[in-house]
């Protein structure tokens, strides 16, 4: 009984530092999970190789999921590309068709990509 | 023809004047912004007056992160770049002359945002390197060719502490320089980021007002 007290007030306390801790972080939530999304887009804007920036934003999807964030807008679509540009049709689409999903405001841009990939043309 | 437009410039010059030089702007006028309601942007490539031929990557490259935070969906921008390119557009001097409602043909797009770079760059002493970069906004509704809001900003390495200026917008601008500081050894780069976090956050005087995908949207 005594123990359970114990354990149930030093829980307490430790929620209670937590939440003091997280309360003083000074950063706004922000909608996005950026990751690299920016610098990414510098490094293609510059014309350094695809291949890089693939491996990275790769790494940064799996990030964001296992902090349970938001993409991004634009995130999936400037992946899609560099996949288009290192030759990988199907992942393309898959990576438009995700930006279409979590921002509808996308799909008539999206669409006219998606057109361009299936006749087999450069975006 | 000509001899009403300069009866207009005569008339605009001593208003421009007035503005140029007050301190405190008059709030700004957002009957047109609130009455188009843009839920999406395409940012054009900007068009850069600086010597500094990467000033419009760099500048390009971090105008997602303030508008996309302050409600808007932003168009991926580097995508953009290349659908102009394929269509002969590769200058953004030709990009910004395209009809408004072509741009939103291609785009879906409710609003088209026209930048241009005034200044970039580092500037030596013996003392002291200062970079500056200052940059002016127009954002226009694509279906109208109505302008929204204009506004500009600019940013110097020689601020001391005062990075953000406070607030919730200071804070922003704070984190957008800490997201791209690491990752970039060109100096003028993150100053740039500073200058558009300032000039695209929604919220400030005179700045852009929320988008839809904002908490602050309904109650502004």
């Amino acid at each position: 009984m005594t123990s359970t007290i114990v354990k149930k007030s030093t829980a307490t306390a430790a929620m209670l530092a937590a939440f003091v801790l997280t309360g003083c972080a000074s950063a706004p939530k922000t909608l996005y999970q950026w990751e690299g999304y920016e610098p990414q887009v510098y490094q293609y804007l510059k014309g350094e190789s695809p291949e890089q920036q693939i491996a990275v934003m790769e790494k940064d999807l799996q990030t964001i999921s296992a902090k349970g964030r938001q993409v991004p807008p634009g995130f999936h679509a400037h992946l899609g590309m560099l996949y288009s540009v290192a030759g990988k049709p199907d992942q393309v689409v898959t990576q438009f068709e995700d930006e279409k999903k979590l921002f509808p405001e996308s799909a008539a841009y999206m669409d006219f990509l998606l057109g361009k990939v299936k006749k087999g043309e450069t975006l | 023809m000509m001899l009403r437009m300069l009866k207009i410039a005569a008339c605009l010059a001593p208003a421009m004047l007035a503005v140029g030089c007050a301190t405190k702007q008059a709030a700004y006028d957002y009957t047109a912004f609130k009455a188009a309601k843009p839920r999406s942007i395409v940012v054009l490539p900007p068009l850069n007056n600086s010597p500094e031929v990467n000033a419009g990557n760099s500048v390009y490259a971090q105008v997602s992160y303030p508008l996309a935070e302050a409600g808007y969906y932003v168009l991926p921008v580097a995508v953009v770049a290349e659908t102009f390119k394929q269509n002969g557009l590769a200058n953004a001097a030709d990009i910004h002359g395209v009809e408004a409602k072509k741009l939103n043909e291609i785009f879906g797009a409710d609003a088209g945002l026209y930048l241009t770079i005034d200044k970039y760059g580092s500037t030596y002493t013996v003392i002291d390197s200062v970079s500056v970069v200052s940059v002016k906004a127009k954002l226009v509704d694509l279906k109208t060719g109505t302008l929204l809001w204009e506004g500009a900003a600019a940013a110097s390495s020689n601020e001391g502490g005062n990075n953000g200026g406070g607030g919730l917008v200071g804070a922003l601008v704070a984190a957008a320089v800490k997201q791209i500081i690491n990752s970039s050894t060109d100096a003028s780069h993150p100053i740039a980021g500073r200058a558009n976090a300032r000039l695209l956050s929604a919220g400030g005087a005179n700045g852009l007002l929320y988008g839809p995908r904002s908490e602050r949207y309904l109650a502004q």
